[in-house]
């Protein structure tokens, strides 16, 4: 019979591994110097909170679709755990642009449509707790799920199509951008990691959904 | 050095802040899972009981 710390464990370990390779094996960024080795931990945290959001924005789908309630337990688990990264990707940038622009925040088209990501999945919540009965809540977050779900590629395409503050993308950024193969390395095991943690994460909170409605019909007389 | 301790001082608050909130995370969903847990196997004795 499999263990059950053992996912948790191997997340750890691929937390840790990450970890060492960013403090010890990549190389100093030539014009930041250590203060990038923030970059890792942001970067990682936007792509994982994006591949949640994208997962809630496909359970909202399939939800609307079929109007099975596994669906909506999985979008608000991944919208939970999203948010969580999101929260860290909002923390991050500012700590990093201080010593680096000399000002926690600007208004640039990333870093507020990052914010408007976060208040629209917050806001998700919000419905969540103010619509009682199940069905109508299901219904009414998966719609609202869908439409905040467009801001996702907004995010990813608004240091594309505008001159911004944020630094241009050094993924998929074209002619002229990319990373050192050794940093390049890190930021996918770090991306690794974080996923691991990601999909811990939504599976403890999925499974959390599932306990209350075995709750609610325990409960009925 | 006082660029290298600043530098440090920030890689050191990004990573407790960022790590933090996903732990205090994974104690919001810990707690709210035992609570679960609980209110089911209380559930369930009651149910026994009548």
């Amino acid at each position: 019979m499999r263990s059950p710390f053992l996912l948790p464990v191997a997340g750890l370990a691929l937390v840790g591994a990450a970890a060492y390779a960013i403090f010890f094996v990549a190389p100093e960024e030539a014009t930041m110097g250590a203060i990038q080795r923030i970059f890792y931990f942001h970067i990682a945290s936007g792509w994982t909170a994006g591949v949640a959001f994208l997962l809630a924005f496909a359970a909202n789908i399939a939800y609307l679709a079929g109007r099975a309630p596994k669906w909506d337990w999985l979008g608000v688990a991944s919208v939970e755990v999203g948010l969580a990264f999101c929260t860290v990707v909002l923390i991050t940038g500012p700590i990093w642009a201080k010593p680096v622009w000399g000002i926690w925040w600007t208004w640039d088209a990333r870093l507020t449509s990052t914010l408007v990501l976060w208040l629209l999945y917050v806001s998700y919540l919000a419905l969540r707790s103010l619509v009682e009965d199940p069905r109508r809540r299901a219904v009414a977050c998966a719609v609202f799920g869908v439409f905040a779900f467009l801001d996702v590629p907004l995010v990813y395409f608004s240091i594309r199509i505008w001159r911004t503050q944020h630094p241009q993308p050094v993924i998929a950024g074209g002619e002229g951008s990319g990373l050192d193969p050794v940093m390049w390395q890190v930021t996918v095991l770090t991306m690794a990691a974080l996923m691991g943690v990601m999909a811990l994460l939504v599976w403890q909170r999925y499974r959390l959904e599932a306990l209350r409605q075995q709750t609610a019909e325990l409960a009925l007389p | 050095m006082r660029d290298g301790m600043k530098n440090f001082e920030s890689i050191f608050a990004a990573y407790m802040l960022g790590w933090g909130v996903l732990f205090l995370y994974q104690l919001s969903v810990g707690k709210r899972l035992r609570d679960a847990e609980n209110e089911i196997q209380r559930l369930k004795e009651e149910k026994k009981k009548a």
